[in-house]
């Protein structure tokens, strides 16, 4: 089990995340499609901090997991705004900065 | 007294200053403030000339510096006062005539709702016009110069409520902006020549500067002195001044102001003195003046009209004088002090004659008011003797010597001068007889509502005066040539020429032309019928009548050639100029429309955009190897 099995991985962690942020108009889902990219860039982080035996990336995985947290408080709190405002949490709904 | 002079300058601006703010409480008792403004700087002014006249011919020039006004290292301007024998002249005339002028317009203006702020501008304009001469610098004189200016142009337009009165205003102010152009660009040629514009520098360096500065500089002032004066080219102006009240008529567009060109030429000798062809110049536009002043008053109707224009060709004869250099200073101004005399009574004369015939001016509807106004005729009377020069009245004392003067010189010049002269004396002794005989005498052509009668005593006291002045003025001061030892300190002295003819013959010529002129106005508008309107008359009746034809002449040579001027450049200034910083923030305002539509509003959009973005980023780190 080479580190680029969890390159490749993660890639297509990132992938799949990224598209459903894309593709997906449901808030949620396109939240959790954040998160996996996040967990994708995270999953590189540990995976060549095991690599190279040292714990600089572990570290770097534990702030982005905190961050990652703080982000969903925010995240979910605005999408349950948007829903009291408007009764949907459709992405493509709220277009009022049209130019 | 002389220390103090300053005080008849500020005690009319006090007094103007007071009457326009105080309102209508004021309007019962204003205009006694304004008389007694107007009789205090007379007294001040009084006073300096009898201290002058104690002092020695030499020393009676003292400049008094009020304070720096632009005080500078190149230029080094200061707020002074020069009284010398030219201009306690002057400041004598304005403060005198003024002050009558005063009290006849308490009478004269008595039904008129503003009378109030009609005393105001009058001492505004004593105020304005004693600045002028006194100051002694020509920046100040220049304050004093738009000063009268604008009182002028106020009093002018004293009953704007009537359009054409108040356009009358407005040309007059226009007229006399271009002649002020000339006074501007003299004051910044001196300032070039000279690094000064007092007079004291200017004239001190004078002599040493070249004939072509001095001509530049003489030529200027000359442009002024023709807007202030009525002077050819820029006489339009004076007959349709004579919108204003008749007071004014008498003492700012006769007796005064009109001749502050005079005064201007007169002092600034130094400078014409070293420039003979400017000094040409002068004595030619004043000649040319004098004969279409004269040819306008034989064909007016109107009363004041034929004043104004009588006017116009009597300050011809000024400028004439002032441009034969030495030999007639003395005398321009001695004319200009008779005819302010004679002028400013006849003119109050003509009001008197105005109000007992309800404001009518046509004289041709007046006739035989010898019998009902026996005091204006009389006065009158002493007016038109003085003018035509009959002697001993004070205009035979002053325009004869004008017209010997002329006849002094070589080559062509004195025919040609001198001849303008003596015939501009025959024509104006017919067009004063004309208007004389044509108001006093023949028969009465009233219209039907008017009831004449004598003025009141407060308008035939100021006018009695003047004729007082009309009939010996002239000799009192020619006596033992007074008036000309005087002048001499600022004037110079002028050695003696012989005319090229004979002085003998010279008046001789003139009395017979003056008598032939009041003979033929006699023949014709004092024994034969005059019709009540005017017969449609020749060509040149009709040329004159139309003062030339000089408002259609401006029109077409200046004023329509301007307005394209001004339209075209409007038009270029808007399509080049605007179009290219137009086109340009269209452009701009283009660009950002269409980046407009980039903002989506959709949210996924723009997630793919950053996306797109770090892929890129990202390709172009792995791929070019950085």
């Amino acid at each position: 089990m080479t580190a680029m099995s969890f390159v490749y991985l993660a890639a297509i962690l990132f992938a799949i995340g990224a598209a459903a942020v894309l593709l997906r108009r449901n808030a949620i889902v396109a939240f959790m499609g954040v998160e996996l990219m996040l967990n994708a860039a995270n999953l590189v982080l540990v995976a060549f901090s095991r690599m190279y035996g040292e714990l600089d990336g572990q570290i770097m995985a534990f702030f982005v997991m905190v961050v990652a947290a703080a982000e969903v408080v925010v995240g979910l709190a605005i999408i349950i705004a948007l829903f009291r405002a408007r009764q949907t949490i459709s992405l493509d709904e709220p277009a009022e900065l049209k130019g | 007294m002389q220390s103090l002079i300053w005080l008849a300058i500020a005690i009319p601006l006090a007094s103007a200053a007071f009457l326009l703010v105080a309102g209508k409480r004021a309007d019962a008792w204003g205009h006694w403030v304004g008389v007694v403004a107007s009789s205090a700087a007379f007294l001040v002014g009084a006073g300096a000339l009898l201290e002058m006249l104690g002092q020695d011919a030499a020393n009676r020039a003292t400049t008094l510096t009020l304070w720096e006004f632009i005080p500078g290292s190149d230029l080094n301007v200061n707020v002074g006062l020069l009284v010398d024998p030219l201009s306690i002249t002057f400041v004598m005339l304005i403060t005198f005539v003024g002050t009558l002028i005063h009290f006849y317009s308490v009478a004269y203006m008595e039904h008129d709702v503003a009378r109030r702020r009609f005393f105001a501008y009058l001492n505004l304009f004593i105020a304005a016009m004693l600045l002028l001469v006194l100051a002694d610098s020509y920046l100040l004189l220049f304050f004093g110069w738009e000063g009268v200016g604008l009182a002028s142009y106020l009093l002018i337009g004293f009953w704007n409520h009537r359009n054409e009165y108040a356009t009358a205003a407005n040309k007059a102010f226009v007229v006399n902006r271009i002649g002020d152009i000339g006074l501007i660009i003299a004051m910044g040629m001196m300032f070039a020549a000279f690094g000064a514009v007092d007079f004291t520098t200017v004239f001190a360096e004078a002599p040493e500067a070249s004939t072509a500065t001095l001509t530049a500089i003489g030529l200027a002032l000359l442009l002024a002195a023709c807007g202030k004066s009525a002077q050819f080219p820029l006489q339009s102006w004076l007959g349709d001044a004579m919108a204003g009240p008749t007071p004014v008529s008498a003492l700012i567009h006769a007796a005064t102001m009109v001749t502050a060109g005079v005064y201007l030429i007169v002092r600034s000798a130094p400078i014409f003195n070293g420039a003979p062809n400017a000094q040409l110049v002068v004595a030619v536009v004043g000649a040319i003046t004098l004969l279409l002043g004269a040819f306008i008053g034989m064909a007016k109707d109107d009363i004041k009209k034929a004043l104004a224009a009588s006017t116009m060709s009597q300050i011809g004869y000024m400028m004439l004088a002032a441009g034969l250099g030495p030999i007639g200073y003395a005398f321009a101004i001695f004319h200009l002090l008779t005819h302010g005399f004679f002028k400013a009574g006849m003119f109050l004369g003509a009001g008197s004659v105005m109000h007992a015939m309800n404001d009518q001016v046509d004289m041709r509807r007046f006739g035989a008011l010898r019998g009902v106004m026996v005091i204006t005729w009389v006065t009158f009377g002493l007016g038109w003797l003085a003018i035509l020069g009959i002697p001993p009245f004070s205009g035979y004392w002053s325009k004869d010597k004008i017209i010997e003067a002329a006849f002094v010189g070589e080559g062509w010049q004195p025919w040609v001068l001198g001849g303008a002269a003596l015939i501009g004396a025959g024509l104006t002794a017919f067009y004063m007889s004309r208007l004389f005989f044509m108001t006093f005498h023949g028969k009465a052509r009233w219209t039907d509502d008017v009831h004449p009668h004598e003025s009141s005593p407060l308008m035939t006291v100021p006018m009695i005066v003047l004729a007082v002045g009309s009939a010996f003025l002239g000799l009192f001061m020619a006596t033992g040539d007074r008036f000309t030892h005087f002048l001499e300190p600022v004037t110079g002295h002028a050695e003696h020429h012989d005319p090229v003819i004979p002085i003998p013959v010279i008046i001789a010529l003139t009395l017979a032309l003056v008598i032939v002129g009041a003979a033929v106005a006699w023949m014709k508008y004092g024994r034969a019928d005059v019709p009540e309107t005017a017969p449609a008359g020749s060509l040149a009746t009709i040329t004159a009548r139309n003062d030339f034809f000089q408002d259609g002449v401006n029109r077409a040579v200046f004023q329509r050639p301007g307005q394209h001027l001004t339209r075209t450049l409007v038009y270029a200034d808007a399509a080049i100029v605007d179009g290219a910083v137009n086109k340009q923030a269209h452009g701009w305002a283009r660009l950002g429309e269409a980046s407009r539509k980039l903002q989506t509003g959709q949210v996924r959009s723009y997630a793919a955009t950053m996306l797109v973005g770090v892929v890129l980023i990202a390709l172009i780190i792995v791929v070019g190897g950085l």
